[in-house]
């Protein structure tokens, strides 16, 4: 009898059982939780604190690595490993209560010495850290106890919490902080898993994570150079999608297809007409002004985008709250205002001038169509394309350059226009009193005012040619929930990407 | 023999020599900061100098160039600036794909290249013979990426039988990494399959007028007994001497394909590595694909000796 009871049992344990494993079987086939996505450029490592490549941000921001603070999607402050934080009354000291029980990928502890460790390591004599200044402020990093940090600055900056949510401001540990370009380490809801140079990165959910947890269990980012070779991957389903596209020619195309969804949004991307300030002619107010009347954005963005991109006024991007709008209309499309200010500043038949252009399409096929609209004023375009190195070496290290163009990618950048010996030379005492304001204002109406005087400022005395903000084309399977419509950061946040059942 | 072996090792050696200091020459004369490439154009200037030092661009040009020869000769090719891990781990890591997908093409071209040839050559002047030269023209003409992007919209988009590019790795079976690289391995092989038959039907040509093969006729041989017996063996050294320049061009010059298909192949982290001057990988790989070629040659010097005897003997006019 006894042997019978254990014998049913075991049967309808095994009946259970199979029964269950044929649930899990159903419901990992109903519910798809990996995402294969494409990417053009492959990072050359994945340490986001010592190098400015796009792409390992774009891999690791918020997936593999967390800050204090974080940028949302709207490029709003949130926070991150620091549950919270308070500001002194005198704006230069920041207190971040930490989270407590976190881990980084390895299994060791998360705590404020590891804080301390990534920001002194950041602006530290040895820092290779490509955006330092970020952090030139510090005075010191003190822990407090294990989930308090204390932060002193050596002057209020409006700015600081927004700068610790940059992926060059992530916290990594000491013990790991050298292998992260090729391990990378952090404390984010994803891990590094596998890198196949050349060809993908995967990483995967990890199931340590503080926070909440990630609907994703991997995700795999391919690399695609070749924009018709996005297409192609589009349309045979290698890829689930792309949040950004690099071929706007077929945007059409796919967005005619159910399978498919496409999201045009915003980047932190100035494209601009850039000038060398210090160089004859472009010394003189009126030539730069008369370029600016000439220059026909809607022109500029119809042909070398295909229509994506949003015309600007200004070195500011259009999403804003502190962007000013009609700053656009400083200069309207106005080419015999233009000749009539060239023929002022004593070019009556216009004059030579080079344009160098580095490989990005804005720029090699935005500056053939800038050519052809400063050709009706007379002045000629000598058009040199440069790779990255020689643009680097020519016109940013020697400022060998009459005009050039480039997309100014990093977040709230206005400020470059206050370095000393910048690429486009340009130098205001009254511009860099305005910045000074700015960092030392916490008062948000305050600050949003000083940063559109700034704005009229460069427009007025049209340093720069400014173009158009670079859109950011998203194309994806329409089953794909939670992917970032605009890209206030560079990132590929997956923290709340799912599928649609 | 020995002597031949000896005196060609020799010039290989040299010509390795020069090759290295071309190339090291070249790169350095070229624009661009490795160093401010990687930190960008928001980089505080000490930041890029500590950058530098880190690198060891700080050193002068001789010293530098010792260091990379002098890891050469002991096997170390020196560490990527960029991806931070060992040249030589890299370029193992894309031989992998590089090499299969050469020979896949080098055999496919010869296996259509060689009958073409032959059939062609025995209907000499007939509009058979036409047609097809006509055809291969065509081959050579035809852009290899523009054909591998019709092929991809065919039998990836359409069909959906192969993915439209990447390749998964051989750890996830043979089957899946050879069915990614079938389609470029195609793309690759038709512009060689067209010229190698055209140079295989030309040397086929050349040798049916000789005397030799005259007299084979005369002793009442077939035609086609005469043309494999005699003429195919005696015209493949022309076609040896493509077919190892195309394997060289196959291993280096696939960068358009890969990007294509977008393979991690070595033609691939060349392009890479020169967009992000990655000097020392370039230098590297650049030195290893000269080794390469220059083996390669060697390799075909030695296997005329086996097609011919008059060379193996050292007494042939074609003896060098």
């Amino acid at each position: 009898m006894k042997i019978l009871t254990n014998l049913a049992k075991t049967t309808a344990l095994a009946a259970a059982l199979t029964m269950s494993a044929s649930f899990v079987a159903i419901n990992a086939w109903a519910a798809k939780t990996d995402v294969t996505l494409g990417m053009v450029l492959e990072p050359p490592h994945l340490d986001p604190t010592a190098g400015a490549a796009a792409a390992i941000d774009e891999v690791v921001y918020a997936n593999i690595f967390e800050g204090l603070t974080r940028i949302g999607s709207k490029g709003e402050v949130l926070p991150a490993l620091a549950e919270s934080w308070t500001v002194s009354d005198d704006g230069k000291v920041y207190t971040f209560k930490l989270h407590t029980g976190v881990k980084f990928h390895d299994g060791s502890d998360f705590d404020a010495s590891d804080v301390k460790f990534s920001l002194d390591r950041a602006r530290g004599e040895k820092s290779t850290n490509a955006q330092k200044a970020l952090f030139k402020g510090i005075e010191s990093v003190d822990v407090v106890d294990p989930a308090t940090v204390k932060i002193t600055l050596s002057a209020p900056a409006g700015n600081f919490t927004f700068n610790l949510g940059w992926g060059d401001a992530v916290i990594v540990a000491p013990e790991t902080a050298d292998s992260n370009k090729t391990n990378p380490v952090g404390t984010g809801p994803f891990k590094f898993s596998k890198w196949a140079k050349g060809s993908s990165i995967e990483m995967v959910k990890s199931d340590s994570y503080w926070g909440k947890p990630v609907a994703l269990s991997k995700a795999t980012l391919r690399f695609i150079p070749d924009p018709a070779a996005a297409v192609s991957a589009m349309l045979a389903g290698d890829v689930d999608g792309f949040a950004n596209f690099p071929a706007p020619e077929s945007i059409p195309q796919l967005k005619a297809d159910p399978r498919f969804k496409v999201v045009i949004g915003s980047t932190e991307g100035e494209t601009i007409l850039s000038t060398n300030n210090k160089k004859a002619p472009w010394t003189d107010i009126r030539v730069r002004q008369a370029v600016a009347h000439a220059i026909n954005r809607q022109a500029i963005i119809d042909g070398a985008m295909f229509g994506l991109g949003t015309p600007i006024g200004t070195h500011f991007a259009p999403h804003h709250p502190a962007y000013k709008a009609d700053l656009i209309n400083t200069y309207p499309y106005d080419l015999d205002k233009a000749k009539a200010l060239l023929a002022e500043a004593g070019f009556p038949n216009g004059f030579k001038a080079v344009i160098k252009l580095p490989p990005p399409s804005y720029a090699r096929r935005g500056g053939e169509i800038v050519a052809a609209q400063l050709r009706k004023i007379g002045i000629e375009l000598e058009i040199v394309p440069v790779e990255w190195a020689q643009w680097l070496d020519q016109v940013f290290k020697k400022k060998d350059f009459d005009l050039t163009i480039v997309s100014h990618t990093e977040p709230q950048d206005i400020n470059i226009y206050a370095r000393k010996d910048y690429y486009f030379q340009y130098s205001s005492d009254t511009f860099n009193k305005i910045m000074t304001d700015l960092n030392l204002a916490t008062d948000q109406a305050e600050r949003y005012k000083l940063m559109g005087d700034a704005q009229t400022l460069i427009t007025k005395e049209a340093v720069n040619g400014y173009m158009f903000e670079l859109a950011k084309a998203g194309v994806w399977n329409a089953k794909l929930k939670g992917m970032w419509e605009n890209a206030p950061v560079q990132a590929t946040d997956l923290t709340g990407v799912s599928w649609a059942e | 023999m020995l002597h031949y072996l000896l005196k060609k090792l020799l010039f290989t050696a040299i010509t390795l020599w020069v090759a290295s200091m071309v190339i090291f020459a070249l790169l350095e004369i070229v624009p661009g900061d490795p160093a401010q490439l990687m930190l960008g154009i928001n980089a505080s200037a000490d930041a890029v100098a500590a950058l530098r030092e880190q690198m060891g661009l700080d050193l002068p040009l001789p010293v530098r160039y010792g260091a990379w020869i002098g890891g050469l000769l002991q096997g170390d090719f020196g560490v990527s600036y960029t991806y931070s891990v060992p040249v030589s781990e890299l370029v193992g890591e894309r031989l992998w794909v590089s090499l299969p997908l050469a020979i896949m093409a080098l055999v496919l071209s010869t296996v259509i290249a060689i009958p073409v040839g032959l059939y062609s050559a025995s209907r000499r002047g007939t509009r058979t013979d036409t047609g097809i030269m006509a055809f291969t023209q065509l081959g050579i003409a035809i852009p290899n990426f523009w054909f591998a992007l019709l092929m991809v919209y065919l039998f990836a988009i359409w069909l959906q039988w192969v993915p439209a590019g990447g390749f998964p790795g051989w750890d996830q079976g043979l089957f899946k990494g050879l069915k990614s690289l079938i389609l470029p391995a195609i793309a690759l092989a038709l512009p060689q399959a067209a010229i190698l038959s055209r140079v295989t039907r030309s040397a086929l040509l050349d040798v049916m007028g000789e005397d030799y093969i005259r007299t084979a006729r005369a002793k009442g041989l077939t035609a086609r007994a005469v043309l494999w017996r005699h003429a195919l063996r005696n015209a493949l050294i022309p076609v040896l001497t493509i077919l190892g320049l195309q394997f060289a061009f196959l291993l280096a010059g696939t960068i358009i394909i890969e990007n294509v298909f977008y393979l991690p192949g070595l033609g691939r982290l060349i392009f890479q590595a020169i967009s992000q001057r990655d000097l020392i990988v370039v230098e590297s790989v650049v030195i290893l694909l000269v080794a390469t070629v220059i083996f390669i040659n060697l390799l075909v010097d030695l296997t005329y000796a086996l097609v011919d005897p008059r060379l193996r003997q050292g007494t042939g006019r074609n003896a060098s």
